[in-house]
């Protein structure tokens, strides 16, 4: 079947099956490998992008289902060569080690200031992460890259 | 997972015809059960009718006494909605508390309590507050809803339109959570209403169900102090790596002295 979305600003088409894991589509069709899968459970949040300016695990949602939505996923967040405030706070408090876990953390974290705003306690951060699993860091430095993304992203 | 045919129908009478026909149709409504159960090849629907699309089944609308939340509701936005905030907080906390915000966006009530997992939090409160699901063919009372683990009174191709929440006097959940996936190892539903104070368990057995005796101990007294000698039936929990049935049942008195001292 045949799916038109917008793809970080762009129309995306294309051919898939009933089937077709949106990450899939993301990953395979539009080569956009930054979205990654980390597990087949839904739980681990690697995979998190956002439709219609919602965060959803794009494993966990068909191609289909999308037909018509609005997605971003990380590729969609720098600005050329200048990264999104949210990306630097990742790189400044070294808040990635394997990096695999730090798209979907980042896109959470952009989440998490839609929803509560750019001032955020660790709290917040920590209880609105509990989608998101980080095998390396011990989520202190991602924590701190979220409250200061969300303070850097200004008004 | 195997390939299925997929349709996507506008109104509930073209799902309802979809389902009807299908050799082994299935709805789909969040995904967020039913995809990973299907990645798994735990479930091989050859067609999957997704409702995502059927207006008629989303929103929220208070109606006098009456909050009704459409099957298609996700549990973020029943957690944000100011109307079930001033009516039921205790239905917008619960929501807020399933699974993590991601999950939130996409799984939907309909979905959870036709799933019916044993550990699932709506369960809970549908039965409590003594809701009504209403289908495209009935009204089902939630107390007769909920018949054992992963089943419900819904036949086959039977669609959740909408369910009723009475608005009650107070009302509060008190869930000990499995800290990774955020399911309710226990988890209690207490209402205080007209009719009587009311309590259903989840998570503890196989299935949610109301606690009778828990609501004669609160019918005498509604404290907490009422329930301190209740004792849940050890030989009636759920034991697993999580938690053994003589630890849940003790939760089962502990979440229930909880929710009694919040509706106060
Ligand atoms: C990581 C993770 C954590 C979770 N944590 C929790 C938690 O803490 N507490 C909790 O309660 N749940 C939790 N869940 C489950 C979540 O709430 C699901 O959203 C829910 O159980 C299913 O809702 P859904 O809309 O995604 O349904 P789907 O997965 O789309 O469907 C589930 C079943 O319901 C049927 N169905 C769907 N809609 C209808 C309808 N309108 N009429 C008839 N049948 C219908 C489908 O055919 C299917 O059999 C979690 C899930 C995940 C992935
Ligand atoms: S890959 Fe989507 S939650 Fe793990
Ligand atoms: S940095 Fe390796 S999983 Fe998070």
């Amino acid at each position: 079947m045949k799916i038109d979305l917008t793809v970080n600003g762009q129309t995306a088409s294309g051919e898939v099956e009933a089937r077709t894991l949106l990450v899939d589509f993301l990953r395979e069709q539009l080569r956009l490998t930054g979205t990654h899968v980390g597990c087949d459970t839904s739980q681990c949040g690697a995979c998190v992008v956002m439709v219609d300016g919602k965060s959803v695990k794009s494993c966990t949602m068909l191609a289909a289902m999308a037909d018509g939505c609005d997605v971003t996923t990380i590729e969609g967040l720098a600005n050329g060569a200048e990264l999104h405030p949210m990306q630097q706070a990742f790189m400044d408090n070294h808040g990635l080690q394997c990096g695999f876990c730090t798209p979907g953390m980042v896109m959470s974290g952009l989440d998490i200031v839609n929803r509560h705003g750019k001032e955020l306690d660790a709290a917040t951060v920590r209880r609105e992460l509990n989608g998101n699993i980080c095998r390396c860091t011990g989520y202190q430095n991602i924590v701190k890259s979220i409250r200061e993304g969300a303070r850097a992203m200004g008004d | 997972m195997y390939s299925f045919s997929y349709h996507r129908p506008a109104s509930v009478a073209e799902a309802a015809n979809l389902i009807a026909n299908a050799a082994d149709g299935k709805l789909v409504a969040g995904g967020q059960t039913l995809l990973p159960t299907m990645k798994h090849r735990l479930a091989s629907p050859s067609d999957v009718i997704d409702l995502g699309a059927i207006a008629e089944l989303g929103g929220i609308v208070v109606n006098g006494n009456i909050v009704t939340i459409g099957a298609m509701t996700p549990h973020a936005e029943v957690a944000a909605s100011g109307e079930v905030q001033e009516a039921i907080p205790a239905l917008a906390a619960l929501a807020g508390n399933i699974g993590d915000p991601a999950v939130r966006n996409r799984g939907t009530i309909g979905g959870s309590i036709a799933n019916n997992d044993p550990a699932a939090d709506y369960p809970a409160a549908v039965i409590a507050l003594g809701a009504t699901v209403r289908t495209n063919r009935r009204e089902i009372a939630g107390g007769d809803f909920f018949t054992g683990m992963f089943e419900t009174a819904l036949e086959e191709d039977e669609i959740i339109v909408a369910v009723d929440f009475p608005r009650p006097e107070a009302a509060a959940y008190m869930k000990f959570e499995n800290p990774a996936s955020r399911y309710a190892i226990v988890g209690v539903f207490i209402a205080r209403t007209a009719g009587g104070a009311r309590a259903a368990v989840t998570g503890a057995t196989d299935c949610a169900h109301r606690a009778y005796r828990m609501e004669e101990a609160l019918a005498k007294d509604f404290s907490p102090a009422a329930l301190a000698d209740f004792q849940a039936p050890v030989d009636r929990m759920n034991a697993d790596i999580h938690a053994s049935a003589e630890y849940r049942a003790h939760l089962v008195r502990v979440m229930a002295q909880r929710a009694v001292a919040a509706c106060a």
